[in-house]
């Protein structure tokens, strides 16, 4: 089997498993939509305000509704050994964290998408003037909160007081990455494109991802395995 | 021997430090500032310090994760901690100097955002470690915490520098800088002395590290009995 092949098997097989029993993405969809409404009360609401606020609201929902999807990851595999199963397959520890990751990534992604329709149903914001920006900027920032919370989710799984100390450790190592998104975001809430004044943060944001992708691919073997 | 050396470095860093506190007591005032400038003979110092307080503890971190050497997981516990330690003390004198020449205690700047940051990663590298009881995995999980925080140290810098700042530049040893090469020298000095305060604070820890273990090991042989 390729390396590729191995990685979309380790994703298949979780999302297939996430389907089924709906636990994780249930509970972090839920989640979502509850910090959507207490923001609302959080906040004077006005259209204006509604356009200034909406990127960082966003990627806070984003954030914390990510940890919750992403404390699951590794988690889910504890019950019947599996986790034990998992590390002793015929599979790089590199393949399995990046299936891992992509199922994640695919769920994430999917919840974040559920919010920005309950975000511009209920804030009456229009998210859609800039789509196709707002696609990669969410893209990008998803991959950086994916790939941080997997690997944490790996370094966690087998520690005391595994569900706190996932957010209280990524979310120090996210904050260049979440920076930026929020950054690029702002200006597509308010429909304007990409323009000068924030485009350099859009390199930042693909150096985070790809150096973190590569130290984390170096470093999952190790974590797992010791 | 060892604490020859300790009590050797300890007295020359003391000394070191009580003659700078008496010779920076005695320059006069900054023009805009008055006195409370002074404060920067420290402040810069002791960020110096902790900076190079995380390098040796990745450097640490990556020689466990080799070697596989408890006394380098100790090194880079106890080099964490002081590095903790002085960067605290940076960010407390620097918060002293912004209340009076800025007027707040603390502003959302690059400098000092990034340094928060910094203080925030490392302590979440001693949560982690207070986490795990088996030892080995302690040590290997916080080798790759400390790793990560190392990486994402110009991470952060880099990307806070993409908002404005307001921190004042170098003003040592610097071509645009104001000050005269013999107030250079004294915060050179002063660096040294933290450098060997620093030395001192984390070999003291690794001795405490070191009869930790040992005394982990006892307890585990008395347990096998």
């Amino acid at each position: 089997m390729g390396f590729a092949r191995q990685v979309l098997v380790v994703t298949a097989k979780d999302l297939r498993a996430e389907i089924r029993t709906k636990e994780a993405i249930n509970a972090s969809a839920a989640f979502a939509l509850v910090i959507l409404l207490l923001f609302s009360f959080a906040f004077d609401l006005d259209p204006d305000t509604n356009r200034e606020i909406a990127s960082g609201l966003l990627w806070l929902v984003f954030a914390f509704a990510g940890t919750l999807l992403l404390n699951r990851s590794f988690a889910r595999e504890l019950p019947n050994d599996c986790l034990d199963a998992l590390v002793a397959a015929p599979v790089p520890a590199s393949a399995l964290f990046l299936g891992k990751s992509l199922a994640n990534y695919v769920l994430l992604f999917a919840i974040e998408m559920l919010s920005l329709v309950v975000f511009g149903i209920f804030y009456n914001v229009r998210w859609t003037a800039q789509f196709a920006e707002l696609m990669l900027v969410l893209a990008l920032g998803t991959w950086a909160l994916t790939i941080m919370g997997t690997i944490f989710s790996a370094l966690t799984v087998n520690i005391r007081l595994r569900e706190v100390m996932l957010p209280i450790l990524i979310y120090p190592f996210l904050v260049p990455a979440l920076m930026g998104a929020i950054q690029l975001t702002l200006g597509l809430m308010q429909g304007k494109p990409i323009g000068p004044e924030n485009v350099s943060w859009l390199p930042m944001l693909i150096g985070f991802d790809v150096i973190y992708t590569a130290i984390s691919m170096v470093l999952v073997e190790t974590v797992l395995v010791g | 021997m060892r604490n020859k050396i300790l009590y050797l470095l300890g007295t020359a860093a003391i000394l070191i430090l009580a003659r700078n506190i008496y010779v920076i007591s005695g320059l006069p005032g900054e023009e805009d500032q008055g006195a409370i400038f002074k404060i920067i003979f420290f402040h810069v110092p002791l960020a110096i310090t902790a900076l190079t307080c995380g390098t040796v503890a990745c450097a640490a971190s990556i020689l466990f994760l080799v070697k596989k050497d408890f006394r380098y997981d100790a090194l880079a516990v106890s080099v964490t901690e002081v590095g903790l330690a002085f960067l605290a003390g940076n960010l407390l004198t620097g918060s002293i100097w912004a209340r009076i020449i800025w007027g707040v205690w603390w502003a959302w700047d690059v400098r000092l955002t990034s340094a928060l940051v910094c203080w925030i990663l490392y302590a979440s590298y001693l949560m982690i470690r207070r986490a795990i009881e088996e030892p080995t995995q302690r040590a290997t999980l916080a080798a790759v915490v400390s790793i990560f925080a190392f990486i994402d140290v110009p991470i952060v810098i880099l990307s806070i520098r993409l908002f404005r700042t307001q921190h004042p530049g170098p003003v040592f040893f610097s071509s645009t800088g104001s000050f005269p090469h013999d107030w250079s020298m004294i915060m050179l000095w002063n660096l040294i002395a933290m450098f060997m305060l620093g030395a001192v604070f984390t070999m003291i820890r690794l001795g405490q590290e070191e009869a930790h273990r040992e005394i982990e090991a006892l307890r585990r042989e008395a347990h096998a009995f």
